[in-house]
């Protein structure tokens, strides 16, 4: 069987690296801006970079909202990245509040100033941080096959706060404070980190993605 | 702090890896996508490319090196040299940049890091600042490979360009760079305690310590290196093992 990924292209980020990480996976990558070939995904890929209500826009303007939002209805798998991750979100609050696409309850907030003892820390979180489960064990998740601890690259100022403590799948610690680095309801994953420059690990969480059914 | 990262820095006069000292006297070194996907193998963090003849030449020629290197590389990689609009910057994302490193353009027109930050997020905004000390605790900001002076005092050029939306600094001792005889620690540490921003120390490693001293002295959040990893003059795992051992976290291979 084929693999084919639709990366969605709405004019931000670097979708030459997600779409290089696809292949390198042995799957084709489609870098698409057409709505029906984006609602015919088996396997979707959401990327994003830049501002939550900039990123929301230009889906909107591209006129992808639907059917990225049908794509994720149907139950086939999806995955977002950094931006394209909170966008899953009720809300963002990032240059005002913005409303997201409200697949997985809970906002997006500022990553906290200061450490948990309240020195001030670097903003935007940049680099490699080790990446953990939390309720939900990795074994048939795209995490699957993943030590606990392996470090993935970060850079955001922005972080999902899921509401159900049951969406958040991986997290990871920033100077005591818990970032969600990972989200989940079904076959809808988001993460904050880029698996695309992440090294191996990241590969790694690409070949599970791309593996997951998508009947 | 998340772990301190290991950035191989690969100056190119296209096609050519290049080295000099104090940013002059360039010798050849060879294909840069091939040093850069040895250094990935050997688990360096992130790749910084700067085309350093790029502002004399007025353009960039970097596209085919990020596109080849990308090809096999899954790691962020920063391209600098001659971007001076944001058609520029466009361009390097679109051949794999993650981000861009900029340092004439943002002197010319600060009001560029905050157009650049606008549009493609503080992260992709990387001030490249080439230091050179102008008296005792102050360093003066130079362009085109610390050949020309800009008036700006290093660390308030930092504080603005952050203020402005900068996202890193990529700060360079012209003083310490191609000796091998350690960071400027005194600099580093200066602009890292004046901004929350990372600050990635650049210039002057040579061996272990200089790493472990710009970290816990300079408080680097990262630290380029060339001259080390080019000529192989230390393993990038007994770099680690070195950084480790000092209690310094850094990624685990």
């Amino acid at each position: 069987m084929s693999r084919d990924a639709i990366i969605v292209d709405y004019g931000v980020g670097n979708l030459r690296s997600v779409a290089r990480a696809v292949s390198h996976c042995g799957a084709e990558p489609v870098l698409s801006s057409g709505a029906a070939r984006i609602e015919a995904a088996r396997h979707l890929i959401l990327p994003g970079v830049g501002a939550f209500g900039s990123c929301v826009g230009a889906l909107r303007s591209h006129g992808l909202l639907d059917p990225v939002l049908k794509v994720i209805d149907s139950g086939r798998p999806v995955l977002g990245i950094c931006v394209g991750m909170q966008m899953l979100l009720d809300v963002g609050e990032e240059f005002g509040e913005h409303a997201g696409l409200a697949r997985i309850a809970g906002r997006v907030q500022a990553v906290p100033a200061t450490g948990a003892d309240g020195t001030p820390h670097k903003i935007p979180h940049v680099g490699w941080s080790a990446i953990f489960p939390v309720a939900t064990p990795w074994a048939g998740t795209i995490f699957e096959g993943i030590t606990p601890g392996s470090t993935c690259y970060f850079v955001h100022s922005y972080a999902a706060v899921p509401e159900g403590p049951e969406n958040t799948i991986a997290v990871c610690d920033y100077d005591g404070r818990t970032i969600c680095a990972a989200i989940n309801r079904g076959r809808l994953y988001g993460v904050q980190f880029h698996p695309e420059k992440s090294g191996p690990v990241g590969l790694r969480i690409f070949d599970n993605f791309l593996n997951m059914s998508a009947d | 702090m998340p772990s301190l990262r290991l950035m191989a820095r690969l100056d190119i006069k296209a096609p050519n890896l290049i080295k000099g000292i104090h940013l002059e006297g360039l010798r050849k070194i060879g294909n840069p996508a091939e040093f850069a996907r040895r250094y990935y193998q050997a688990g360096i963090d992130e790749i910084i490319y700067m085309d350093i003849v790029a502002t004399l030449y007025q353009r960039n020629n970097l596209s085919d090196i990020l596109r080849d290197t990308t090809e096999s590389v899954f790691i962020p990689i920063t391209a600098g040299g001659g971007v001076r609009t944001l058609q520029d910057v466009e361009t390097m994302m679109r051949c794999g940049a993650d981000k861009v490193a900029i340092n004439t353009a943002a002197v010319k027109r600060p009001q560029f890091i905050e157009e650049i930050a606008t549009r493609f997020g503080s992260q992709c905004c990387v001030l490249s600042v080439e230091a050179k000390q102008s008296g005792p605790s102050r360093w003066e900001a130079y362009t085109d490979n610390g050949r020309e002076h800009t008036g700006l005092d290093v660390v308030e050029w930092v504080r603005r360009a952050a203020d402005l939306g900068a996202g890193e600094v990529l700060l360079t001792s012209v003083d310490r760079e191609g000796t091998r005889k350690g960071f400027d620690v005194a600099l580093t540490r200066a602009v890292a305690d004046a901004v929350s921003i990372p600050v990635i120390a650049s210039g002057g490693m040579g061996a272990g310590e200089h790493l472990i001293e710009v970290v816990r002295e300079g408080h680097a959040d990262a630290v380029a290196m060339a001259d080390v990893l080019h000529y192989d003059r230390m393993p990038l795992a007994e770099l680690r093992e070195r950084a480790a051992g000092a209690g310094i976290p850094v990624r685990s291979i």
